[in-house]
């Protein structure tokens, strides 16, 4: 095989990352969303952590993403 | 212009070339839109400081708001052993966030979505936070790699683990933000060229879908300047508060 075709299969093998990081996120709104209607009262307290879960939960699928773009880029 | 998305994050020049031995020292356009950030970051402050009024202008009442963001996030997660921390806390969630939100302007450039920029950042973080657990806690600093409560069977593994995962971190805070500008900007980028490829007729979905994605990516740039200022207190409460 090629390494150019190579890299090109590699590079979109990285992006599989950003599964996870939609089940993730997911699973945060989910989750908060269900404890919100329980007890709707608690939810604007949890607010900032729900939108800090996110972010977390995010980024480690960009981290797929850089690893995509190393592979085509700086090889 | 080009249609290339990755053409946004081209640094250049601007003005003559100067270098320090090998080292380029220019002035490039990533050096001009921190030194705009950084005046924008003063000139707001300024303006919202200046007439301390009781009833706040609009300008005063973002200060403000800005300025209780900051303080209660750090007394909620690093306590108030860090609160000779806040000026450095604040001002790099200032500057982050400046530099997220100007990226957000047409033709502007983005300095977060370089990642030297981030790593720097995260570099000055992760050695200060370490000198600062060295200086507060002397050898004892070195218990933060030992978690209470383990077998001593596991503690082997378990402390090469906290190792790792403690050197990572200045690796993981600069490519999260770092990825996320990228990510969120090249993506803008992307659909944009789908509303000139799919032309007058079907370039409205794209456009539409774009309108959205800068309503996200705002939200995202604030998110992260957010994500690395509380990730910041974190670390500065483990080198401050070792509780474990």
């Amino acid at each position: 095989m090629e390494v150019e075709a190579a890299k090109m299969i590699g590079a979109g093998l990285a992006a599989i990352a950003l599964a996870g990081a939609g089940v993730g996120i997911g699973i945060i709104f989910g989750n908060y969303l269900s404890g919100a209607m329980r007890n709707p009262s608690a939810a604007q307290k949890q607010f900032p952590n729900l939108l800090l879960g996110f972010a977390l939960a995010e980024a480690t699928g960009l981290f797929g993403l850089v690893i995509a773009l190393i592979i085509l880029f700086a090889f | 212009m080009s249609t290339n998305p990755m053409h946004q994050f081209i640094v250049y020049r601007i003005g003559p070339e100067i270098s320090l031995g090998n080292i380029d020292i220019s002035f490039t356009n990533a050096s001009l839109f921190m030194i705009i950030s950084a005046l924008a970051i003063i000139s707001v402050f300024f303006a919202g400081t200046r007439r301390k009024a009781v009833i706040p202008t609009k300008i005063q009442l973002l200060t403000e708001l800005s300025y209780t963001l900051v303080s209660k996030m750090i007394s909620d997660t690093a306590g108030s052993k860090a609160k000779p921390y806040f000026p450095f806390i604040f001002s790099l969630f200032m500057f982050v966030l400046f530099c997220n939100m100007l990226g957000m302007l047409p033709y502007s450039f983005t300095v977060t979505s370089h990642i030297i920029v981030t790593f720097a950042l995260a570099a000055i973080i992760f050695i200060g936070v370490t000198i600062i657990g060295f200086v507060n806690h002397g050898v004892g600093y070195l218990k933060l790699f030992i978690p209470s409560g383990v077998p001593v069977v596991l503690l082997p593994i378990i402390v090469i683990i906290e190792m790792i995962s403690y050197l990572a971190r200045p690796v993981s805070l600069s490519v999260r933000l770092f990825a996320n500008m990228m990510a969120g900007h090249t993506m803008l980028k992307v659909f944009g060229g789908f509303v000139i490829s799919l032309g007058i007729i079907g370039g409205w979905l794209p456009l539409s879908f774009t309108v959205a994605l800068i309503g996200l990516e705002v939200l995202i740039a604030f998110l992260q300047a957010y994500v690395f200022a509380i990730l910041t207190c974190i670390y500065l409460n483990d080198a401050l508060n070792l509780n474990h």
